[in-house]
């Protein structure tokens, strides 16, 4: 039983920011949800997923962004509430569509959560959704807190319906993953009626088709709704203001730099003397509002993630207002007084008030400082990202990076987003030379393939998941067959969308709410366009190599896909394939190959040297028995024994 | 419900460990046990690349008050909860202060550094020190090797916070673990993360 449908009107839960998104969307009466996985975006249809059934909601994992946001059109289209959601990437992917449906509107209201990664803490980039608002025109919201992120999805929907367009609501990691108390609203039964009315007139928005034409009359209506908009921001409960009536300085700020704001404003005891503006509705910036609080100060510090967007929108009404409230000086991103890179934090915050202000702040005493970065420095190992103990990758790497190594030609490996990423580190033994977006690995290949004509004989390959193969390797896969470019794709199918907690996508046999569905195999589709497949196991290093050394000897676009689950899937988590030991009479340890091949190349989390002994081990606690260290010993003293 | 009062407002702990050894489910259940205390309770972590094998770290900020920064500013952790002991030392550098408290589970973890004999990996005795000398109180635990004998390593997790409850630095009690656990787990595995409890408890008194 889920909290998130159970929990009652008045309750307090302590909610995951993701979980009262998904409950705000429930208390407005959402019907459709659909998005593609991406950190930290994930939770909310896992958890919409969760309770479909019982709330009567339609939800899929679609295969992209762009094809999630067609989905929750259509339903929008159809007069119901739909929601949207992906992290900060997807954006980019459904832009395309978005910027069309800006100018047709909806119905139903519809929004899109998209949620960014400052700092990229689970992301390939930072890159910023909030200014595809400023871009294509749509309004824009940011919860200030997980209370927030709750009721601003229901404001976002009845905002949707006043001026029937697309509203957005940006999230970010820390508030997406963080948990806070959140208290619950009441859950109303609604009635649900799809019908898309098409026969009314042309410019009819509400009856009939829905299309972007005429588009400088479309054009002009979506930003008369703006106007709308602007004049409810004025007025909107999610823009609020603490402090002194007359602030020496005025903060101002939005979604989760509002709690790293109020925390440094209380570690310098500066309540007296700092205000905080928070702002929920962030583009278009409501001018009477803004007005106001500029007039109440000249000192402005401006606090976001990542790049100054909320900063340079409220310069450009300071200078529109700068008759009325005369000049001002700022602080923020572009002069420098907090970084324009990475995450924010209460401590750049405070940093940044304690220089504009000259307040003294020490978070701790400098000795203690000292001290602790000098053991870690000189005593604590690092930890690198690796692949995780018995993950398939490793496996697939080792074999790819192995027959790179013996054809001898400099051949490589095009990547992009998954786990598979870190490949372009040493646990995947630096195979990955290229990293873009999802499916651009294959794209690239399809360009060098090409370079033959210019003297290219290096053997290049792409390595893609199986979700990612159908999110966006299709037209580039396309695109190689149709060029004849000379290629290798290999398919890294470890049976689900790993890296975001395991979602299904369209090569499982299984949906979002759970339900059963044809799986499309990937093999069969890239045999019918006309590549070369091969299939075979990751953990079978022997053939999976030997299988790769006869790819390089055909001509034309090369398929192999490599199939293993993904260590940490349901299916395996529980259970070990085999029990894995070292005969220590028998490891030649530093003598081994290249010295120590088994830990200090292959490196698996599970083995370990030992130091005194000189031989590897097995970590019991680490090793989750997939016997693959046992195929790359080469003298058998890692032995495996199949677990009964 | 009575107020319960806190020895700071906010309190704030650090769960931290290495990805896979069930530092975010650990959160999980000292923010709910605390949360039913009728404490505001934010939880701030990360997860996602760090599936398995990297840093991880949970923020609980503990408040009769309101909602806090999903991350605790520098230096101002009160109690560190540490499923592996470089993780300790690592947390202090950034959010430790001479009078933190820090309860440490001495089984390493060793990252690939160390595995592949680029790192060197610290002795018991010379972490125990650092930790001693970068703190006010600490407890050592041997968590995963109790979890061992009681038949599943990722038990620490439960040890640990049992050991959290026992020092008595927070309002945790065992009524409210069993309530908090019971949401996800029953039967055998309700009485073995209870028995997990109950040992880490007492591993501190």
């Amino acid at each position: 039983m889920s909290i998130i449908s159970h929990g009652r009107e008045g309750e307090r839960h302590l909610v995951m920011g993701n979980e009262a998104i998904a409950r705000g969307a429930l208390e407005a009466g959402v019907s459709v949800a659909a998005g593609y996985p991406g950190t930290p975006s994930s939770e909310i249809i896992e958890t919409l997923a969760r309770v479909s059934k019982d709330q009567n909601l339609y939800v899929e994992w679609s295969v992209n962004e762009k094809v999630a946001m067609e989905v929750a059109a259509a339903a929008s289209f159809a007069g119901l509430r739909s929601l949207c959601v992906m992290k900060q990437n997807g954006v980019n992917v459904g832009s395309d569509f978005l910027l069309h449906l800006a100018l047709t509107g909806v119905r139903g209201g519809m929004v899109l959560i998209h949620c960014d990664d400052p700092g990229a803490l689970s992301s390939a980039n930072e890159g910023e959704s909030r200014h595809f608002a400023r871009m294509l025109e749509l309004p824009l919201l940011e919860p200030g807190d997980f209370q927030e992120a709750k009721d601003m999805i229901k404001a976002a929907f009845e905002l949707s319906e006043a001026i029937h367009n697309v509203v957005m609501v940006r999230s970010v990691t820390r508030l997406s993953h963080a948990s806070g108390s959140v208290v619950f609203g009441e859950l109303k039964p609604v009635e649900k009626k799809a019908f898309f009315k098409h026969s009314g007139l042309m410019l009819d928005p509400l009856e009939g088709p829905m299309a972007s034409l005429p588009v400088p009359y479309r054009h002009g209506q979506q930003q008369e709704k703006l106007k709308q908009v602007i004049a409810r921001f004025e007025e909107s409960a999610f823009n609020t203001y603490s402090g002194p009536e007359a602030p020496e300085l005025l903060l101002i700020t939005s979604s989760a730099c509002h709690l790293y704001s109020k925390e440094a404003i209380s570690l310098l005891g500066a309540a007296d003397r700092v205000g905080l503006l928070k702002l929920g509705t962030t583009w278009p910036l409501p001018p009477r509002l803004v007005e106001k609080y500029l007039g109440i100060t000249d000192k402005i510090l401006i606090i976001e993630e990542v790049i100054p967007f909320l900063e340079e929108n409220v310069k450009i009404l300071a200078a529109e207002l700068a008759f009325k409230i005369g000049p001002k000086t700022f602080y923020g991103k572009r002069e420098g007084d907090v970084p324009a890179t990475n995450e924010m934090n209460p401590d750049l915050v405070a940093a940044a008030v304690s220089e504009i202000l000259k307040i003294a702040y020490e978070a701790v005493p400098e000795a203690y400082t000292k001290r602790s970065q000098e053991v870690v420095l000189s005593g604590v190992p690092g930890r690198d990202m690796t692949f995780c103990a018995g993950c398939p990758h490793r496996a697939s790497f080792w074999s790819i990076h192995n027959a790179l190594q013996m054809d001898g030609r400099e051949g490589f490996v095009c990547g992009d987003i998954g786990c598979y990423s870190l490949a372009v580190l040493p646990t995947g033994f630096s195979t990955l030379k290229t990293l873009h977006a999802m499916g651009s690995g294959v794209g690239l290949a399809s360009g060098f393939g090409k370079l033959g004509q210019f003297g290219m004989n290096q053997p290049v390959l792409a390595t893609v998941g199986d979700s990612t193969f159908f999110h966006a390797v299709l037209p580039a896969l396309v695109n190689a067959i149709h060029h004849q470019s000379d290629i290798t794709i290999v398919v890294l199918d470890n049976g689900g969308t790993a890296m975001t907690g395991f979602q299904p996508h369209p090569g499982l046999p299984v949906d979002a709410g759970g339900d059963e569905v044809p799986a499309l195999d990937v093999a069969k589709i890239c045999e019918a366009m006309g590549a070369t497949v091969r299939i075979s196991d990751s953990f079978d290093i022997e053939k999976t190599q030997q299988t790769i050394f006869e790819l390089f000897e055909i001509k034309g676009l090369k398929v192999l896909v490599l199939k293993q689950m993904c260590a940490l899937s349901p299916e395996k988590k529980t259970q070990k394939m085999f029990d894995v030991s070292v005969e220590e009479n028998i490891c030649l340890g530093q003598n081994c190959g290249c010295n120590q091949l088994c830990t200090r190349i292959f490196k698996c989390p599970g083995l370990n040297w030992d130091k005194d002994k000189r031989v590897s081990r097995i970590d019991e606690v680490i090793c989750v028995g997939c016997g693959v260290c046992a195929s790359i010993c080469p003298s058998g003293a890692i032995q495996k024994k199949e677990v009964a | 419900m009575k107020n319960v009062i806190l020895s700071c407002d906010p309190y704030n702990v650090i769960i931290t460990g290495v990805g896979g050894q069930g530092n975010v489910m650990a959160s999980r259940v000292v923010g709910n046990m605390l949360s039913r205390k009728n404490l505001n309770i934010t939880i701030g972590e990360t997860f996602g690349a760090s599936q398995r094998g990297g840093s991880v770290m949970s923020h609980l900020r503990i408040s009769a008050e309101s909602s806090w920064s999903p991350q605790i500013p520098r230096g101002k952790c009160h109690l560190v909860i540490s499923l592996e002991p470089t993780e300790a030392i690592r947390v202090l550098m950034n959010y430790g202060n001479p009078n933190v408290r820090i309860l440490c589970n001495t089984r390493p973890v060793h990252a690939i550094g160390v595995i592949s004999g680029e790192q060197r990996y610290p002795s018991m005795d010379e972490l125990k020190s650092w930790i001693e000398e970068l703190s006010e109180d600490c407890w050592f635990l041997e968590a995963t090797e109790k979890a061992l004998e009681l038949g599943n390593p990722i038990l620490g997790n439960i040890i640990m916070i049992g050991a959290a409850a026992g020092i008595g630095a927070l309002p945790l009690d065992r009524e409210g673990f069993e309530t908090a656990i019971s949401e996800t787990l029953s039967g055998d595995k309700l009485a073995l993360n209870l028995k997990a409890y109950d040992l880490g408890v007492s591993m501190v008194q």
